[in-house]
């Protein structure tokens, strides 16, 4: 299952390696990656891309936080759709836009005329 | 205290200064180019020793040695390239093992980084995945501060080393020194206090349990939280075991203690991991020598985990109940809990309990042939245990001498038993041992030890030297790599590859050309003589060269893929 997630870290040089080092450290894939600072100079936002289930990506998350640079600011997205709509999704928050998370319950619902109906 | 007023001083009278202040008054290094200020300063100043040692793997093994024996921040000061990289052993001990250590390294100008000047390496690169943080300090004004910062973050939370990267110009400009009272750090604040609720549900299933088990690890020891362990186990009733880095965090003498568990633990402890419906993990991370195949770990076990790094937590095991924070706050607000609460540990359930485990102990795992004419390794450890009265710091290298030295010398203490767990290094012993003898100087220091692991920093014994560490080393030699061996003959049908040692060196002789006493004892009948003359020389640095029995294997032993209950038996 692929997951964004959005990391709050300082600006400090070598923040960057830390989170890719501990990665390929770890045997985590990074399909996706893009770092910026924030309105706030001394701090970065970082969003990459990777897969696992939920105990990997748990532990991922455990991880990250274990840097030092990192702060408790830590948000995972994550995605289900087609491969278009995650490119275009992906896109979006890396120009470093804040979007709101709106949870909604697990739910499917299909396109068009196909219609669940008792 | 007031913050000290601005005074202007060169980098290398900073770091001295910082060193005061975070109370370090032994340093553990050895100079080069780059460090050359930083050498200058300490020549002139009293307050912080520096001992000399002739390897720096050495001097990060001896802060090493020094921080595991106190619980203090150890330091160790090497210099660029070179120096560094002969560091990153020690480093990545120290991070395997959750030290707290501080390694300075020199480092070339600002201007020449990147340059591939002389003796110049990309230190904090290197050092990335094996320390808990680094810094390179490229602005003298950042120093103090820079400093500050490396012992709070080696320190708190879940200790571990810290490298600060010192290139030579910053040591030689000119700042004003002001020391900061705190520092605070937005995006690193480790739990202290677990929470409420966790821990009220964490007692409802310590009481509900009726085959309970303590698994009690290195936390407990690095988070100064023995006497509350011994309380709250004592308390309960209930048994505990303890894992190799955990040794010492509740007295093995007592009778609820069954001994060490994983790989090489007793019968005893092992199955009742196995068969427990309740593990009460404290400051424990569920490494593969203790639960070996995952898959059959504590099949009927709900799992209370508390620990104070949250990402320990449910990282190979899945746990039920966990408390994140140190485990010497939870353990007390269990302690007041348990107390307060109506509810009592189930009597009738415990009873039959230790019936059971009292079956288990009566297997004698730790049984060997005491009629023989050859010297057994593990008569040698409880000789020493017995004629030290167990109160003997223990320092020790890694294979079947570290096995036997956790099985014997029953350790009742914490900060007693050094050896590296986690990384499982060979030639830390004897630095061990020095960093452990100059923060005890009155105390007796043993270092047990193998013709492999004692030749990998064999040049230290120059170090004991010349700082009069009268260090007692016991050798048990069997002539092979014994752990590699045991593996061959158990798994690899006798082929034993490069395990023989050939060419060992007259170790008597040896250590007579350091400067100290050797002793070589070939029968069972003469080993309590030897360590009783070695133990009454109080000044000089005793070597035991024990010739054990070159067959004798580690028992119990849990081999690679089977369950805790499955283990080889002697």
């Amino acid at each position: 299952m692929r997951h964004i997630i959005s990391i709050l870290m300082e600006n400090e040089s070598g923040a960057l390696s830390r989170v890719s080092g501990l990665f390929s450290a770890r045997g985590y894939n990074i399909e996706s990656l893009s770092v910026a600072p924030t309105n706030d100079p001394t701090l970065s936002r970082m969003t990459l891309v990777t897969s696992g289930n939920e105990a990997v990506i748990e532990q991922i998350v455990k991880q990250l936080n274990k840097l030092i640079d990192v702060t408790s600011e830590i948000y995972t997205v994550e995605l289900t759709g087609t491969g278009e709509k995650l490119e275009a999704f992906m896109d979006a928050v890396g120009e470093g836009c804040i979007l709101e998370v709106v949870r909604s319950g697990a739910m499917g619902i299909a396109r068009g005329e196909r219609v669940l109906k008792a | 205290m007031s913050e000290k007023t601005a005074v202007e001083l060169t980098g290398a009278e900073i770091f001295v200064r910082c060193l005061k202040e975070e109370g370090v008054d032994i340093l553990f290094g050895y100079p080069g180019g780059a460090v050359l200020h930083i050498y200058d300063a300490l020549y002139k100043q009293e307050d912080v020793t520096h001992v000399l040692v002739r390897h720096e793997q050495a001097a990060v093994h001896a802060a090493e040695g020094f921080a595991k024996s106190t619980g203090k921040v150890g330091t160790a000061l090497v210099t660029s390239g070179p120096g560094a990289t002969n560091a990153i052993t020690g480093i990545a001990d120290a991070y395997m093992d959750s030290v707290p250590l501080v390694v300075f390294t020199g480092q070339v100008n600002t201007n020449l980084i990147g340059n591939d000047a002389f003796q110049e390496t990309d230190s904090v690169g290197i050092t990335r995945p094996i320390v808990k943080h680094n810094f390179l300090v490229k602005d003298i004004a950042d120093l103090a501060d820079t400093i500050k910062k490396a012992f709070y973050i080696a320190s708190s939370g879940r200790p571990g080393p810290v490298v600060v990267d010192l290139p030579k110009d910053v040591t030689a400009a000119k700042a004003n020194f002001k020391y900061p009272k705190s520092i605070r750090m937005r995006s690193y604040k480790p739990t202290v206090k677990g929470h409420p609720g966790q821990i009220k549900r964490a007692l409802e299933m310590i009481l509900k349990a009726e085959k309970p088990i303590i698994y009690a690890g290195g936390g407990v020891v690095l988070g100064g939280a023995a006497e509350e362990l011994t309380t709250f186990t004592r308390e309960l009733g209930y048994p505990i075991t303890n894992t190799l880095m955990g040794l010492g965090g509740y007295p093995a003498s007592d009778g609820q203690s069954l001994g060490m568990l994983g790989m090489h633990g007793t019968y005893e402890a092992n199955m009742a991991m196995h068969h427990a419906d309740v593990v009460i993990a404290i400051g424990a991370r569920f490494d593969d020598r203790v639960t070996g195949n995952i898959e059959k770990f504590c099949p009927n076990a709900k799992i209370v985990h508390m620990d104070v790094d949250p990402a320990s937590i449910s990282k190979t095991v899945k746990v039920d109940v966990p408390i994140v924070g140190q485990v010497k706050e939870i353990l007390s607000d269990l302690i007041s809990a348990l107390r307060d609460s109506s509810k009592k540990p189930k009597d009738a359930a415990l009873k039959a309990w230790w019936k059971q485990i009292e079956e288990w102990r009566s297997m004698d795992c730790l049984k060997y042939d005491r009629d023989s004419e050859l010297i057994k390794p593990q008569y040698v450890i409880e000789r020493l245990h017995a004629l030290t009265k167990g109160d003997a710091y223990v320092t020790s290298d890694v294979g079947q001498h570290q096995m036997w030295a956790a099985q014997y010398y029953k350790f009742d203490k914490p900060n007693r038993w050094i050896n590296s767990g986690g990384l499982g290094t060979m030639g830390v012993g004897l630095p061990f041992a020095m960093g452990a003898q100059m923060a005890h100087p009155e105390a007796t220091v043993a270092c047990v030890t193998g013709e492999g692991s004692i030749q990998m920093c064999i040049q230290e014994l120059s170090t004991c030297l010349q700082y009069g560490l009268p260090l007692k080393i016991v050798l048990l030699n069997n002539r092979y790599l014994g752990m590699v061996r045991q593996w061959q003959e158990f798994f690899y049908q006798g082929r034993y590859a490069m395990s023989y040692m050939d060419a060992l060196p007259d170790f008597v002789k040896l250590a007579e050309a350091y400067g100290h006493v050797g002793m070589r004892i070939e029968r069972p009948q003469d080993v309590d003589g030897a360590l009783k003359e070695a133990l009454a020389m109080n000044d000089r640095l005793v070597f035991m060269d024990f010739i054990t029995d070159d067959t004798e294997n580690v028992y119990p032993m849990i081999p690679a893929g089977a369950g805790q209950n499955e283990m080889i038996l002697v």
